[in-house]
């Protein structure tokens, strides 16, 4: 039990995995040049033509009030949605692993459609039920709140999928124990239960911004690209057809350097989630009060 | 405060944990609920603190029924197995959470805390988190979590399961002089009878839901109610209706009237303990503990013609044993520690 709590954070990095009957330099070798194929060097060509007409047509491009009001609007949609699903999401993910009810796996199996099903299929299904035909009258097609109702139905399955594993692996006893020494139902979940499940739902929510910044498909038909509810991926969509493709690719760049923020921001929540654990270093580094410590669990002898 | 739980019944789904169980807990004492896995004393422990709701049954402390109190309100402490320690806190934030819980103001939070961590001897790991602890000192951290709060009594659920042999025999004594220091009534549950016996003043047997029999520890061992509780809380030997613990049977080279023709099998040295393995001309196998003494005085081989008498002999007519398996052979080294008792599987 000691033993296993102290060297599992060491032991991922004792040795490369090795793939039988290759060498570590080529099998990285092929994971370089795989990369660079499909994304390095696509990334490098786009960034070379946003760039192509000079930086000065690339900031024009960038600050052009059509497109600094598409991006606004897309910041604010994203934000509002992963609002929206950080609550819905966690909610569905602990229905689903901490209660029991008829038709559990049906739910269960419906959060994926929205991964699985193409995006442009969830644009005719949200407007067959949001749309000018709405059979219970509600008519938000093409208006602002489509594009938010567009992004929560692509977006459903990031925090849901991010949180569902946190809660299964999670130590019922914690909540025993704080319940015990006095902590009521929202206090335990407040103090407790939120605290582990954080990570998680960070991770969850970044993922779901990253997506929902690019969202293109359901957006396009529902919401539509009028003057008020073109966002940034339907404007570079418009760039395109009307032949301005330094304009599309610089308006590209921006969307990109957000999603990659989004990953950094990813990255750093998952080390700080795992702070407590990562920590292990410092037992070795400071074995004064350690053994201090177990000196005194031998004198018990 | 004493503890009394009155004709208590539990089912999970057609699994009946408890069956009509009552015991009585006195005011300070330390108490082991002993049993094999499955015999209802975690689900007992837990519904005293209010873990679980009885299906039928009443759970008193200092007198008072408490059966519908919820466990936010009994003022027990608990201790987990597997520590269940906040891990996304600090030992300090740990230890003191249920008095922010009382919304103590800080100054005060941490005399107390400090004080705990000095009495489990863990100063100085205020700001650590558990993953940095030992298991021992996680489930030491733990018990000053659960005694911050100055509980009415303290609960424990097989705390040293989880730990290897030797910290778990530091923590047994640790535990014994703790509970001398704080006087709190304690209930721990354990499946290691050596281990109930060294810590414990009262033992409470309980298999397949029931309590089988309380008392000391020389009670149980000297004066078992049943067969269960005579192989459970040490080596016993079957011969014919009678039970005969191994040290307990004395082998001459001479036969006389009282004793049984044997042949011994096998002669194992356990450092100053013998264990001879014979077969009686039945079948029957048993085993006899001698000291290395009195095996030299003998000169037993292996393969060799002895004579047995059963010293002290118990036989329990009447109610029929629920189980015999087990109670015939053997059962596994003296500690008893690792091995699940076989008797009630």
């Amino acid at each position: 039990m000691e033993a296993h709590a102290a060297q599992s954070p060491a032991a991922p990095r004792s040795r490369p995995l090795r793939l039988p009957g290759v060498g570590a330099g080529l099998g990285r070798g092929v994971v370089v040049l795989w990369l660079s194929v499909i994304v390095l060097l696509p990334l490098a060509a786009l960034l070379d033509k946003s760039l192509s007409e000079g930086l000065g047509h690339f900031w024009s491009q960038v600050t052009s009030p059509q497109a600094i009001q598409s991006l606004k609007l897309i910041l604010v949609c994203s934000l509002i949605v992963v609002a929206i699903n950080a609550v819905f999401g966690t909610i569905v993910a602990w229905l689903l692993v901490r209660d029991n009810f008829p038709g559990k796996s049906i739910v269960n199996a419906i959060i994926d459609l929205p991964f699985a099903l193409p995006t442009i299929v969830a644009s005719l299904i949200l407007i067959e039920l949001w749309g000018k035909n709405s059979p219970v009258g509600v008519d938000i097609a093409l208006t602002r709140a489509a594009i938010v109702v567009a992004l929560c139905f692509v977006t459903l399955p990031f925090v849901v999928r991010a949180v569902q594993p946190l809660l299964i692996e999670m130590d019922r006893d914690m909540e025993e124990a704080a319940a015990s020494l006095g902590a009521g139902g929202f206090t335990i979940f407040r103090r407790i239960i939120f605290p582990n499940l954080l990570p998680g739902l960070a991770a969850g929510v970044a993922l779901a911004f990253a997506r929902a910044l690019g969202e293109y498909g359901s957006v396009l038909l529902f919401a539509g690209g009028k003057k008020d509810t073109t966002v940034a991926s339907i404007l570079i969509g418009q760039q395109i057809e009307q032949g301005n493709e330094s304009g599309a690719a610089a308006i590209s760049i921006v969307l990109l350097a957000m999603a990659l923020a989004c990953l950094l921001v990813i990255t750093l929540i998952q080390r700080w989630g795992s702070r407590h654990e990562r920590s292990q270093v410092n037992l070795a580094a400071n074995p004064v009060i350690t053994g201090a410590a177990e000196e005194k669990d031998d004198q018990r002898e | 405060m004493g503890i009394s739980v009155e004709g208590a019944n539990k089912c999970f789904g057609d699994f009946q944990a408890l069956d009509d169980v009552s015991i009585e807990v006195p005011d300070g004492s330390l108490t082991a609920l002993l049993g094999p896995s499955g015999s209802g004393k975690s689900t007992l422990l837990r519904a005293i603190a209010g873990l679980e709701t009885l299906d039928a049954g009443r759970v008193l402390i200092d007198g008072e029924d408490v059966s519908r109190t919820p466990t936010q309100k009994r003022e027990v402490g608990f201790v987990f197995q597997h520590y269940a320690a906040f891990k996304h806190m600090t030992v300090y934030e740990n230890v003191g959470f249920g008095l922010k819980i009382r919304k103590w103001k800080k100054d005060k939070i941490r005399a107390r805390v400090d004080e705990l961590l000095n009495l489990v001897q863990l100063p100085g790991l205020a700001d650590r988190y558990p993953s940095q602890l030992s298991g021992g000192q996680r489930q030491r951290m733990a018990l000053a979590r659960a005694l911050a709060v100055q509980p009415q009594v303290l609960l424990l659920d097989e705390p040293f399961g989880a730990l290897d042999a030797k910290v778990r025999k530091d923590l047994r004594t640790w535990l014994r002089n703790l509970h001398e220091e704080m006087n709190v009534t304690t209930i721990f549950v354990t499946h290691d009878q050596e281990e109930a016996m060294d810590v414990a003043g009262q033992l409470v047997v309980m298999n397949q839901g029931r309590v089988e029999q309380s008392g000391s520890a020389d009670d149980l061992y000297e004066k078992p109610a049943n067969e269960f509780v005579m192989s459970f809380v040490g080596e016993v030997n079957r011969l014919g209706d009678n039970f005969v613990r191994p040290h307990d049977i004395e082998i001459v080279r001479d036969r006389d009237d009282s004793t049984e023709e044997a042949m011994v099998q096998r002669i194992v040295a356990l450092g100053f303990e013998i264990r001879v393995e014979l077969v009686l001309g039945d079948g029957t196998e048993v085993w006899a503990q001698l000291t290395r003494g009195e095996l030299q005085r003998l000169e037993l081989q292996e393969g060799q013609i002895a004579y047995l008498r059963p010293v002290q002999a118990k036989s329990f007519n009447g109610a029929p044993p629920s189980d015999t398996s087990g109670a015939s052979t053997p059962q596994g080294s003296a500690d008893g520690g690792d091995a699940e008792v076989s008797a009630a599987v």
